[in-house]
């Protein structure tokens, strides 16, 4: 999107607070549109369609964890068992009541919202790192009580199979028809995220990250927007949870350990806090990543190492590289990356001339 | 400069095998493997034993003339990476894999199951999965936990003397799913022998237990302790055991509290004498295939590598790409060019009998209704220094486990 905006007149309200002022951004989203919806699906192997439907995924859980730690300031380790708590809600909608997917999936969503909002009492006392130990008991007392509670966990194997979604009796299995079918998801929560933090709610949140005693005083209701933060964010993850839960047909609370909590709070970290971009950024990088490093050693560790070391080595050098690119990304763009693709930008814009 | 004059001549082959030689269809095994994440130490040790094997297969000309190519994928124990890996698996062309860690059982069963190519699951759990006929794409192959679970208490039932009447038995578990899966078949056996069971459960990560193994010593003072536990804690419990003073002659572990590293983590054979460990797969140097894989070595001017002292889990994985390779052998069998599918290699499996390998596969008969081939373990005790044997391949409770496995396939 490297564009030039002269001679762009706003003379409405409307005009002002459009997403897409310039003509040619609004070309631009139209063009990566058609890419994602006709070329790339049409045109690549299923292989690569199973990547992007793992970033998908990852988007969504990583807007919804922008939305509560970048956009409103409260720090939360607890994404993993809220995407849990959405897994487990659908799948037994689904299986006991046979219930579709369009309607388990905002079922799944909205309980999330309730387990979250509750969650996200402490932070109407404590901030920061008191609250992310807080959010830390969260994960860790959801986490132990659905491995436990065998109403919600479906037997002590804590996993429920759940069948294929089913739309217009067509069943989406393959990883081309989930690819679409996750887009969709993708799109929706993309469009929601930037209208919600646009709109009152949004700026709420943003007073609240920046000051919030001044939020306070300026007459935003703290104890609301924050619980609706924590609520929005896990209705985020919720839905995360059930789309994973389709996407692979079995909800394991294995899938949402602590580890992947701390995983969707580096993907925001890297990308960028407090943008809906730099979320999209964070989860292509942090899915993406290794898997090219893993390319790049299968096609070059030959040449350092001998064949039977490569195979031990790769997975370890991986988890090097891994970690030296974050901190090597972090150090270049302490703002993450999407501080990065703008300072590009701007360097363009004015570009041959450096102002 | 010799390295780099070693990697061009071995680019050369590559493009060289590359070319359709016209000799063999070349057949692919997906290889999922931890060897960074939450289990590494066992996957180091186990995915070694899988490319030894192959290449032993290769050298001789491969299966039936069909060279094996062996992809191997590291996960870290994870779901998200697991799922990639199948997919590339996948577009490489294979026709069968192995899959590595519970959650990825979970995570693949129905991917498998739509794509119909059989997965081998040995010792991973999901023990229901060992009806064919409701999981046809996957194999456990090895004793499933529940499997375990039965036997184990035969075992100890032999131990205390024929009757388990009115005899205490402590089961300490790692407290998650695949640690409570025995619960219920030890639960039934319990009722139908007349024991008393009491399961305690060890939180992860499972390196904290001195309270549980305390009470189970002291408090209810247990006849016999079946062990079911992961990564470090398997160590840590023995270390326990000992310090409270119980007999380690009194504990047998699951097949996942039963390797070399355990006993050495624990603090040394000396310290571990005496426990018992049970085993899906043959454990020791003394097999012809392990040999084999040494006259390999030996060949190439290389010593044999260092993996091979931990046999437990490298037995294992040769455990079980032999059982994969002989599945293929017998789809090869029916399709003699070598294009076979995920269904040809299924159907290969259900025809896997008496293949042994010199007394370290146990004699399964898997069936296409029995993916499981019997559940055999065998019972080793540590004894001198080293694993000692201490029963022939057994199951038990047939029974109980055939009612087990029709409830889970009753409910919905």
């Amino acid at each position: 999107m490297i564009h030039r905006e002269c001679g762009v007149f706003k003379t409405t309200y409307e005009a002002d607070m459009a997403l897409y002022p310039l003509p040619i951004a609004r070309w631009t989203v139209a063009a990566i549109a058609v890419l994602m919806f006709l070329m790339l699906p049409l045109s690549v192997e299923e292989y690569y369609l199973s990547i992007v439907n793992l970033i998908s995924i990852a988007v969504i859980g990583a807007l919804g964890l922008n939305i509560l730690v970048g956009y409103t300031g409260q720090i939360s380790v607890g994404h993993g068992a809220f995407m849990s708590v959405g897994a487990y809600t659908a799948a037994n909608f689904a299986v006991r009541l046979d219930f579709p997917f369009w309607l388990s999936l905002p079922l799944g969503g909205l309980m999330a919202a309730a387990v979250g909002a509750v969650v996200g009492v402490p932070s109407l006392r404590i901030k920061g790192l008191y609250l992310a130990i807080a959010t830390l008991a969260g994960q860790l007392i959801i986490e132990w009580t659905i491995n436990h509670v065998t109403f919600i966990s479906g037997g002590v194997q804590a996993s429920i199979e759940v069948p294929r979604p089913r739309l217009f009796g067509y069943t989406i299995h393959s990883q081309r028809h989930m690819y679409f079918f996750l887009l969709f998801f993708v799109v929706l929560a993309l469009v929601g995220t930037m209208n919600l933090v646009r709109s009152r709610i949004g700026r709420a949140f943003v007073a609240i990250r920046d000051h919030d005693i001044a939020a306070e005083i300026i007459g935003i209701n703290i104890f609301r927007y924050k619980l609706l933060a924590f609520a929005i964010s896990s209705f985020y993850a919720g839905v995360t949870g059930v789309l994973y839960t389709y996407y692979l047909g079995v909800a394991n609370y294995e899938q949402y350990q602590l580890v992947v909590s701390i995983d969707y709070l580096a993907m925001i970290i890297i990308g960028g806090l407090g943008s809906v971009l730099g979320s999209v950024f964070g989860a292509i990088f942090v899915t993406l990543l290794p898997i090219l490093i893993r390319y790049a050693m299968e096609a070059f560790g030959g040449i350092l190492f001998s064949a039977s070391a490569v195979l031990n080595i790769i997975p370890n050098l991986r988890l090097i590289l891994f970690g030296a690119l974050i901190i090597l990304f972090l150090v270049v763009e302490p703002e993450g990356l999407n501080r990065l693709w703008r300072n590009i930008r701007t360097y363009f814009r004015v570009w041959p001339f450096a102002y | 400069m010799k390295r780099y004059v070693a990697f061009l001549i071995g680019l050369a082959f590559a493009i060289g095998l590359a070319q359709p030689a016209g000799a063999g269809h070349e057949i692919v095994i997906g290889l999922l493997c931890d060897r960074t994440g939450a289990t590494q130490t066992v996957g180091v040790v186990i995915c070694p034993g899988f490319h030894d094997y192959v290449r032993v297969v290769n050298s001789r000309g491969g299966v039936e003339g069909h060279k094996i190519k062996l992809i191997e994928i590291d996960h870290e124990y994870k779901v998200p990476q697991g799922v990639e890996a199948y997919e590339r698996f996948k577009k490489e062309g294979m026709v069968t894999m192995f899959v590595y860690g519970t959650p990825l059982v979970y995570a693949l069963t129905q991917k498998l199951t739509e794509d119909r190519i059989p997965g081998i699951t040995p010792g991973f759990g999901r023990a229901d999965s060992a009806d064919g006929t409701r999981y046809p794409y996957i194999f456990p192959i090895a004793a499933t936990y529940w499997s375990q679970g039965a036997a184990a208490v035969d075992f100890v039932k032999k131990q205390l003397g024929g009757s388990l009447r009115n005899k205490k038995i402590a089961y300490i578990f790692f407290d998650n799913p695949a640690g409570r899966e025995p619960i219920p078949v030890l639960e039934d056996i319990s009722a139908k022998e007349g024991f008393q069971l009491k399961a305690f459960a060890v939180p992860p990560p499972g390196v904290e237990m001195g309270a549980q193994v305390l009470d189970i010593a002291q408090r209810y003072r247990a006849d016999f302790v079946i062990g079911h536990l992961f990564g470090r804690s398997p160590s840590v419990s023995i270390k326990e055991f000992k310090r409270v003073g119980y007999p380690l002659n009194k504990v047998v572990s699951l097949v996942w509290g039963a390797a070399e590293a355990d006993v050495v983590a624990a603090g040394g054979w000396p310290v571990a004498e005496g426990y018992y460990a049970m085993q899906f797969a043959g454990v020791g140097e003394g097999f012809p295939i392990l040999n084999d894989i040494r006259e390999l070595y030996k060949k190439e001017g290389k010593p044999a590598p260092k993996e091979m002292a931990s046999t437990v889990y490298y037995n294992r994985g040769v455990f079980s790409v032999a059982l994969l390779v002989e599945a293929i052998h017998n789809a090869v069998k029916a399709k003699p060019d070598g294009k076979i599918t995920g269904m040809d290699v299924k159907a290969g499996f259900e025809k896997i009998k008496g293949f042994t390998l010199g007394g370290m596969i146990p004699p399964l008969e898997i069936t296409a209704t029995d993916h499981e081939g019997g559940g055999w373990v065998q019972i080793y005790q540590v004894k001198g220094g080293k694993f000692v044997k201490a029963t022939e391949w057994f199951k038990a409770y047939p029974d109980v486990l055939a009612k087990h496995i029709k409830e889970a396939g009753a409910k919905k």
